[in-house]
């Protein structure tokens, strides 16, 4: 199938302004009997709901939480980047771009990123309007910090919690639509299957999560904003409830699933401490700002106290490898460098798995700097370091106190231990310019579609493209494919198609509450998480990925008959919904380890063994990869049908990605 | 460590309910206390029993769902700490472990340990909101915020809906819940439109919902995960009294 990605004409900062005026209206009375589905209540979900219903479509909203505050956006700590350039540091729209394109190893499409960059912007604005308590400096005006990957100061944040602020805002102007009664909202409720009637998305099918009943529901379109698959390793820093299965319903039912084996792994996040261990937690890119990465010069100071370790027996090897952004180069490579460096066995901690990340440094200086506006003359050490502490609580407060109940150290006096673990995915269904999936009138937004991140994602740009897709992206092109729906009435859900995807849900319920097996589904996740993050982790090879498909195969045709699911269907059970989870992550898992097979090169986060420069760094393969790998679902047992999207570069040059 | 676990077990919303026992082995102190659960549950899958049903998602502190009264306080023993960021460090072995779901008239329980939160949404949704449609904000530095003013207000606006408040109040309040929300709006120039019809309408629909009044107790503070302080219950009230008398909104 040839992929048509939609890109309107005109010079790259002209296609949004030309495309929305002339893109397709719809009509108030029109939009009033025009239904549109929204999967997932999150940024991307939220805002795209309260913003259709404020355009005054009839709007149904689902999440599996038992309140749409509380999707998973919530819990992103650092910041959202906005091309403001408030702090008069040369940022721009161009910039902004550029640094996005450069930072996803030149793997996204041009006219998406900059479009982000572009409506980013209008985001801030737009919260600040809701009420979001961003941070300010003295003067009252919005303070910035510096995020990896970039040389400007273009993020935007509330303390640690800035995805709580930003989805209590959209969760507000969701409430707002709620009670005008122009979204309906369905807390405790998940997609279990899409609904097609002529070739077009006609509605879902979904689980009541108390009751267990399975209902229907028709619409025009359907927007997905379901969230990443992270949780395909089962450690990450995702939500224990994260899933994939809206996004595999859909890819069996047409829609093509690209890039799968884009996974962003997090320099930064608290070490795995034993078997029991179910979610890894993060610790803030911010605080890389201040952070100094480091592990010891000899091996025989592995076991020392850090503290005792003197300034010449450290290894900074980030400052010392990247001279140009240090501590700041992005994701990718600072959890490479992590893994290298314990590979190589520099690795401190009980495991050997973890690297330092002291805020010394940052405390004397800080506190030198505070004791100078105090007007403290020649303080003492314990004075500097008193008042340095004191700026660092007030910048990082709760990531601090959270590390602290976690390990039990306190990263105050000593070093945090860090090491890399599953964060985001870059992977998604694959959409054109509209958002629009390969199937009519279902729609990808947020972090389930692929679209802007290329093979690495920057620190503090998810938040960015949840909230440009939801309110500022999707409301507008939607209305493209509705305006050609505004003849078509009411959906009937009593069509013989409703009809037929429910029964399959149901089959497929009963069919594994009734295997009756040995294992619980938690033991097939975590064998799963296994597989992929020893095969299709953070570097990967052809040999291991073979290997991986295999044995996933096999895990999965146990699952079928091995899996033991407590409980029945028609009641409140977790265990259900999870083995259901699982089921589409054992499928995903091997499209991801397909993916990883296909692609001959490294790049972003996605690194092959095989192709690495000289120096060990990431080796791209621009004359044979610069495409989107778009995968088509060709039927059970069956292998994927690849489709490529070319990337064509005409305003970025491809260049080798160097923070050197 | 070995502990010994007294757990409410209650089939849905009709069934009575009652406490059940429950030995588990094994537990080190590096574990949440949500992953101590999640032994206890993987035992009684091994044994084909009911796994004991609780709210959870996260698991770092933020998104409020977990929601366990464990040996008769919200969220246990630690200070300004979520269920599932509380680690077994805060037990000793052979204690025993009493866990209760949230007990509240306008927090049903609908299995074990998960109760039903939906009337939180219900207050928001009577006026926790500014009304500005998308696309109609002015550029974000236009409106200078006091600092002091916008560090309270993000004070209140950290509250993350979990309900413990409730749960430690013994009239079932959800004042300090609606105080947080009322506070993060009143506190910031973005919300004085609709400072007064807001509170008005919120506290209705917290009334109507059937939570009760605060008397000044404090054990909502207490609890509070978040530390959302009484101040805005006393805000609150303020801003009450301010749109009730001081104002031409309709008292409803």
């Amino acid at each position: 199938m040839k992929l048509d990605a939609k890109i309107p004409e005109g010079p790259i900062a002209e296609k949004w302004s030309n495309y929305r005026s002339n893109v397709k209206l719809v009509a108030p009375n029109n939009k009033r009997r025009i239904e549109v589905i929204v999967i997932g209540s999150g940024l991307a979900g939220g805002a795209a709901a309260a913003t259709l219903g404020e355009l005054g479509y009839s709007v149904k909203c689902f999440c599996f939480q038992d309140s749409p505050r509380r999707a998973h956006s919530i819990a992103a700590q650092g910041g959202i980047n906005a091309a403001k350039n408030y702090q008069n540091d040369g940022d721009s729209a161009y910039r902004l771009f550029y640094d996005t394109v450069k930072g996803g190893d030149y793997r996204s499409r041009e006219a998406n990123v900059y479009r982000l960059a572009q409506v980013s912007t209008n985001i801030i604005d737009q919260c600040v309007a809701q009420g979001v308590p961003f941070a300010r400096e003295y003067g009252g005006l919005l303070a910035n910090r510096s995020f990896g990957g970039v040389q400007v100061s273009r993020t935007f944040y509330a303390r640690g919690q800035t995805g709580q602020q930003l989805l209590l805002g959209a969760y507000s102007a969701l409430s707002r639509q709620i009670a005008a009664g122009k979204v309906k909202m369905y807390n405790r409720h998940e997609m279990l299957e899409l609904v097609m009637i002529d070739g077009k998305t006609r509605g879902i099918i979904a689980r009541n999560l108390i009751t267990g009943e399975i209902e229907r529901h028709g619409a025009h379109a359907v927007v997905l904003a379901s969230g990443g698959y992270g949780n395909v390793f089962y450690l990450s820093t995702n939500a224990m409830g994260s899933n994939v299965t809206a996004n595999m319903k859909a890819y069996r039912k047409g829609a093509f699933f690209a890039n799968p084996c884009y996974t962003q792994i997090h320099p930064t996040c608290i070490p795995v401490s034993g078997h029991y261990q179910s979610k890894l937690t993060l610790m803030s890119e911010s605080l890389r700002n201040d952070g100094r990465v480091w592990v010891p010069k000899s091996k025989n100071d592995l076991s020392k106290n850090p503290n005792q370790i003197p300034e010449e027996d450290r290894d900074y090897y980030l400052e010392r490898i990247y001279p140009a952004f240090g501590n700041l180069v992005p994701r990718d490579v600072a959890s490479r460098a992590a893994k290298y460096m314990c590979d190589k066995g520099m690795g401190v901690g009980k495991t050997g798995l973890a690297v330092y990340l002291d805020f010394s440094s940052a405390i004397e200086r800080y506190g030198k700097a505070a004791a100078n506006t105090q007007n403290i003359d020649n303080p003492s050490k314990k004075e500097i370091e008193k008042l340095g502490k004191e700026v660092i609580e007030s910048k990082y407060g709760n990531l601090f106190e959270m590390y602290q109940r976690i390990t039990d150290e306190n990263p105050y006096d000593t070093p945090m231990k860090i090491y890399p673990a599953v964060h985001y995915t870059m992977g998604g269904l694959w959409v054109d310019y509209e958002l629009g999936t390969t199937v009519p009138g279902l729609y990808a937004t947020g972090e389930c579609n692929f679209s802007d991140h290329g093979a690495n994602r920057l620190g503090a740009s998810a938040l960015m493209q949840g909230l440009a897709d939801g309110y500022f992206v999707l409301p507008v092109t939607i209305g493209s494919y509705l305006a050609g729906e505004i003849r078509t009435p009411q959906t009937d859900t009593n069509h013989p198609a409703f009809v037929e995807a429910e029964k399959s849900v149901k089959d497929n319920i009963n069919k594994l509450l009734n295997i009756k097996g040995d294992k619980s589904v938690d033991d097939f996740h975590r064998e799963l998480g296994l597989i992929m993050w020893n095969k299709c982790g953070m570097s990967r090879n052809a040999q291991g990925l073979q290997e991986a498909i295999k044995e996933i195969q096999a895990l999965r045709k146990e699952f079928w008959n091995n899996v033991y699911v407590p409980g029945t269907a028609d009641e409140f059970n977790p265990e259900l919904e999870k083995a259901g989870r699982v089921a589409d992550f054992l499928d995903l898992g091997e499209l991801m380890c397909r993916d990883a097979l296909n692609r001959n090169e490294s790049a972003g986060g996605h690194f092959r063994e095989e192709y690495r420069t000289p120096e060990g760094e990431a080796q791209r393969d621009d004359e044979n990869y610069t495409y989107v790998a778009a995968w088509e679902y060709a039927g059970e047992g069956k292998e994927p049908i690849l489709n490529k999207e070319e990337l064509t570069f005409n305003d970025i040059e491809l260049k080798t990605r160097s923070y050197k | 460590m070995k502990l010994t676990l007294k757990i409410w077990r209650q089939r849905n919303s009709n069934d009575k309910g009652k406490l059940e026992t429950y030995p588990v082995d094994g537990i080190t102190t590096d574990m949440s206390f949500l992953e101590m659960i999640d032994v206890l549950n993987q035992q009684l899958i091994k044994d084909k029993k009911d796994p004991v049903a609780f709210d959870h998602d996260c698991r770092e502190g933020i998104c409020g769902m977990c929601s366990m009264v464990i040996n008769g306080r919200p969220h246990g023993p630690w200070e300004g700490t979520t269920t599932c960021q509380l680690h077994m460090r805060a037990f000793k072995d052979g204690d025993t472990v009493v866990i209760e779901p949230w007990r509240a008239a306008s927090f049903p329980v609908i299995k074990d340990l998960v109760v039903d939160r939906t009337s939180f949404d219900k207050i928001i949704q009577a006026g926790g909101y500014i009304s500005v449609n998308t696309g109609n904000a002015v550029d974000a530095n236009s409106l200078p915020i006091d600092k002091t003013n916008a560090e309270d207000a993000f004070d209140a606006a950290a509250c993350i809906g979990c309900g413990a408040c409730v749960a430690a109040c013994p009239n079932s309040s959800g004042m300090l819940f609606l105080g947080a929300k009322v506070s993060h709006l009143a506190l910031l120039p973005q919300g004085e439109p609709e400072r007064e019809k807001r509170v008005l309408n919120m506290m209705k629909t917290h009334d109507d919902e059937g939570f009760g009044g605060c008397t000044n107790t404090g054990a909502c503070e207490a609890e509070c995960p978040k530390g959302i302080s009484l101040t805005n219950i006393a805000r609150l009230n303020r801003e009450y009294m301010r749109a009730a008398i001081g104002s031409e909104e309709e008292v409803r």
